[in-house]
């Protein structure tokens, strides 16, 4: 942590930033009518699903679409070049985001979703044959599993699952064991999205790169709690979405190493991503252009790249100290409410806590929060399989983000206890 | 608030959401389909016994879900037994409309037992709670997807 930082960090003001969030001044259930109701103030604790908006990302992306728009790599004129710089300028920031060594090593997607299926499609089809083996763990979205089964189905690979403890630790003795000489990728999270823990990405790595197998590290949740070094982890593809990281949605990230999206066909064939088309043959570009076929999101990565500005104006230390304040307050509180189980409790876990009540399913336990304007999400959060290793049919799951406060966990704290009442 | 959840959560339903009814696996059931809410993870299977008469002699449920959807299972599955096929798809489609359309929009879908129904109109309260609709319909999806001996039905 530099000087700066630890500045920052004693002078986080929550409700300066809270300022910046136009949507967290709404009540919901507002009604006209014979029964008129104000409503009540909203209480977001979903940011793990999608986080809301900041202002300057709004405004960055009004601002590019009202009034420097055009369309990006192709124009001589004069917004079509600003546009480009703007648009690659985006692509360095993200670099310098993830300590990605290059540029070059940057690939904007529609969302992390399709930055695996890519790697799946393009990487899996071309290196991996039948009998080959793809590590998950357990904690997978189902991102981060149906892509294989895809490859699976289509090649005949083998797919192995990663345990991981009670607390929802991943055991890193059966991840080393279930590596083969036929292991050819694994593909892991950074950070689950249900139980919230943060896994070993450089030991992960480490320990497959010792047998030559490269690894792909799902970030979607990891960016937005933690500061990501791709070349510390020494991750070989690392991908996260946008929107989950204050940004716009329909934009994904893939970072890859060079050598590695060098050596990988396109994903997809069209525009920009040719050097010269002939119905003889055509050429490609190198990476990343090889892999961002027509017309980009241009205005999201616009998004992207102030929502990037916006979280490291902050600083990102300075934000997760926040998330773990509220991380703990919330699970000291959560933890008195009898019969209250919470799923997932590794150490230094991310911000956001699951879990069910006894006797009461959580889409109940929605359904009455949020009549109290606390917005929480309920189901099984696309990790079907984790819900089965917890033995829950689906739980609830509070999620903290930069401008949450302690008394929005209080909130959440006696919606709960209204839920227990209410059905007890 | 409490108003709206109270409409949506009636005695009734807490009743059958905490300890439903027929909630067993008969050993002589001949049509059986399963009913699941993807989105929330909730799997019901549904248990028929048709005779050669096309009477629903018995109806049964296992299975896990929320206290709408536990409920109304439970409920459908009173309401059910006796019926002919007939009846009881006329009461499936008829409830659908009670659960999403407002009352002038309800269709005609051959005569149905108007008692039933009434016992019914406690879940419609769903209506006020759109993303509840599913949790309300997942076990008549099943109960109808039996009848027409499919093996899966989805309220998506």
């Amino acid at each position: 942590m530099s000087v700066t930082d630890i500045a920052c960090a004693t002078c986080f003001d929550v409700d300066r930033i809270r300022a910046d969030f136009p949507q967290l001044s709404r009540n919901v259930h507002v009604r006209g009518g014979k029964k008129p109701s104000p409503g009540k103030p909203l209480v977001y604790l979903d940011s793990a699903a999608s986080a809301l908006k900041p202002r300057p990302v709004v405004d960055a992306m009004a601002r590019f679409m009202s009034e420097e728009y055009a369309n990006i790599h192709r124009g001589v004129h004069y917004f079509s070049q600003t546009a480009t710089d703007a648009f690659e300028g985006v692509r360095d920031k993200v670099a310098r985001f993830l300590n990605a060594p290059s540029r070059e090593c940057i690939v904007f997607t529609r969302n992390a979703t399709e930055s695996i299926n890519l790697v799946a499609a393009s990487y899996g089809r071309t290196f991996l044959e039948k009998g080959d083996e793809v590590v998950l763990s357990i904690m997978e979205h189902h991102a981060n599993i149906v892509p294989w089964q895809l490859l699976q189905m289509e090649k005949g690979i083998v797919i192995k699952v990663v345990p991981v403890d009670g607390d929802g630790v991943l055991d890193l003795d059966a991840y080393a064991r279930l590596l083969t000489d036929r292991t050819k990728l694994v593909a892991i999270t950074h950070c689950s999205n249900v139980l919230g823990t943060l896994n070993p990405a450089k030991e992960i790595a480490r320990i497959a790169h010792a047998r030559g197998i490269p690894v792909l590290f799902d970030g979607s949740q990891a960016v937005v709690h933690s500061t990501v070094d791709v070349q510390d982890i020494d991750a070989d593809f690392y991908v996260f979405t946008a929107h989950k990281l204050y940004g716009p949605t329909g934009l994904g990230v893939l970072y890859g190493k060079f050598d590695l999206l060098k050596k990988m066909p396109p994903y997809q064939g069209g525009g920009d991503m040719i050097q010269r088309v002939s119905f003889e043959g055509t050429t490609f570009k190198e990476p990343p252009m090889r892999f961002e076929p027509g017309t980009p999101p241009i205005s999201e990565v616009i998004g992207l790249g102030a929502a990037i500005d916006y979280v490291e104006g902050i600083g990102r230390d300075a934000i997760a100290a926040h998330e773990h304040d509220l991380l703990n307050y919330a699970t000291q509180q959560l933890s008195q409410i009898e019969g209250l189980r919470i799923v997932g409790t590794a150490p230094g876990k991310a911000a956001l806590i699951s879990f069910t009540l006894d006797g009461i399913h959580p889409h109940d336990i929605g359904t009455v929060v949020d009549q109290m304007g606390v917005a929480v999400r309920v189901g099984q959060h696309c990790a079907e399989p984790l819900m089965d290793r917890f033995g829950v049919g689906s739980t609830a799951r509070a999620s903290f983000a930069m401008y949450n406060t302690r008394a929005e966990a209080d909130a959440l704290v006696s919606s709960v206890q209204a839920v227990k009442e209410f059905f007890g | 608030m409490m108003d709206e959840l109270r409409e949506l959560y009636q005695e009734v339903i807490l009743d059958h959401g905490k300890n439903p009814r027929n909630l067993r696996h008969p050993d002589d059931a001949n049509r059986e389909a399963r009913g699941e809410n993807p989105m929330c993870g909730d799997k019901f299977t549904v248990y028929l016994k048709v005779n050669d008469q096309k009477v629903v002699e018995d109806v049964a449920f296992e299975g896990r879900g929320c206290a709408i959807s536990t409920a109304s299972a439970s409920m459908m599955t009173e309401v059910v037994k006796g019926k002919t096929a007939e009846e009881a798809t006329a009461l499936f489609h008829t409830f659908h409309d009670l659960c999403t359309k407002d009352d002038h929009e309800h269709c005609d879908h051959g005569p149905v037992d108007e008692e039933a129904m009434e016992k019914l109109m406690v879940l419609s309260g769903v209506r006020q709670f759109p993303v509840r609709v599913k949790c309300a319909t997942l076990a008549w999806h099943a109960m109808n997807a039996a009848l027409t001996g499919e093996a899966k039905a989805s309220s998506e």
